[in-house]
């Protein structure tokens, strides 16, 4: 009985709205989706006018490393969902396991990345490079959205890494837990939005040929 | 109040194994798509690719980011991003293509 009088306490000093939360959340992440979509629309604009020289510039990326990056970030997005799932059956443990792997396999992103971003710098191909200014517009043009897309998109990574270094910290101080994981289903659902849009970054850019 | 809160929570619990499902359809996916680029296929790489990519993103939204078990409104608004999406790609494409 004075478990309940106690928890009546408590709502009425800690207002809560789960609903209002998500769709807070949601709300940021539609701003996100006209974000990227404008740079698609770019794309899409530069594509339709440089086709050729845009399936010539797209030959010198590797698809083995973009599809590796593919496969990192859908099972990175597996883990998420699955930290999410384990906080709901109320298995703290195997939450924050999950949260930490997700965190592991966005580091292996970046790290792939670089390589990649590494081996393109190496070879003479980034913004402004002379190797660069000497090949076609429509490649000039397809190395800018690379860059500029890829490296927003990395942006986010980087941040959705430090959103679940918090979710972390918060779950290891019970401000997560299984009756209220909220923000562990925001900091998800901001993790999801970066694994959608390289949905469509690597088909868009690797898969030209 | 406490228990009212409750009732109104959506306890969508979910097994692993339908998430790990998921997860396996997206991996072959993209496999479909990567397999398909390498293939003689010309300008219907592209369209085929993005009908991939559109399912993927799908099931992303609807089994990862939860949009199937959540509140009609969340639904509608996301209709309501795609399609603003969709109308700002083609209304764009239009004036590229037949200016």
């Amino acid at each position: 009985m004075s478990q309940t009088t106690s928890n009546a306490a408590d709502h009425v000093h800690k207002h809560r709205d789960d609903f209002g939360a998500k769709m807070g959340m949601w709300l940021f992440l539609f701003t996100e989706l006209i974000l990227f979509g404008g740079l698609f629309i770019v794309y899409m604009v530069y594509r339709i006018q440089y086709s050729t020289q845009f399936h010539i510039a797209a030959k010198e990326l590797s698809i083995s490393m973009g599809a590796l990056n593919t496969a990192i970030l859908l099972t990175s997005s597996l883990t998420m969902v699955l930290s999410v799932a384990a906080m709901q059956k109320r298995n703290k443990m195997l939450s924050v396991i999950f949260l930490v792997a997700t965190k592991v396999f966005a580091l292996g992103f970046m790290v792939v990345k670089a390589f990649e971003w590494g081996g393109k710098i190496g070879h003479g191909i980034y913004p402004g490079s002379k190797e660069l200014a000497n090949k076609e517009n429509g490649e000039i043009i397809f190395y800018g959205l690379y860059y500029a897309m890829t490296g927003l998109h990395g942006l986010h990574v980087i941040i959705g890494v430090v959103i679940l270094i918090f979710m972390l910290v918060f779950t290891l101080r019970n401000s997560i837990n299984p009756d209220n994981y909220v923000k562990l289903e925001n900091g998800g659902l901001y993790w999801h939005l970066v694994d959608l849009i390289w949905i469509f970054l690597f088909p868009l850019f690797y898969l030209l040929h | 109040m406490a228990e009212n809160n409750e009732i109104h929570k959506h306890e969508h619990s979910v097994g692993y194994g339908y998430y790990v499902l998921i997860w396996l359809t997206l991996i072959s996916l993209t496999c479909v798509t990567v397999a398909v680029a390498g293939l003689n296929f010309g300008s219907y790489i592209l369209l085929i690719a993005m009908i991939v990519a559109g399912i993927k993103s799908m099931l992303v939204i609807n089994v990862f980011m939860h949009i199937k078990f959540e509140e009609p409104v969340f639904k509608l608004f996301f209709a309501l991003i795609i399609a603003t999406l969709i109308v700002l790609f083609v209304l764009t494409s239009f004036d590229v293509l037949f200016r």
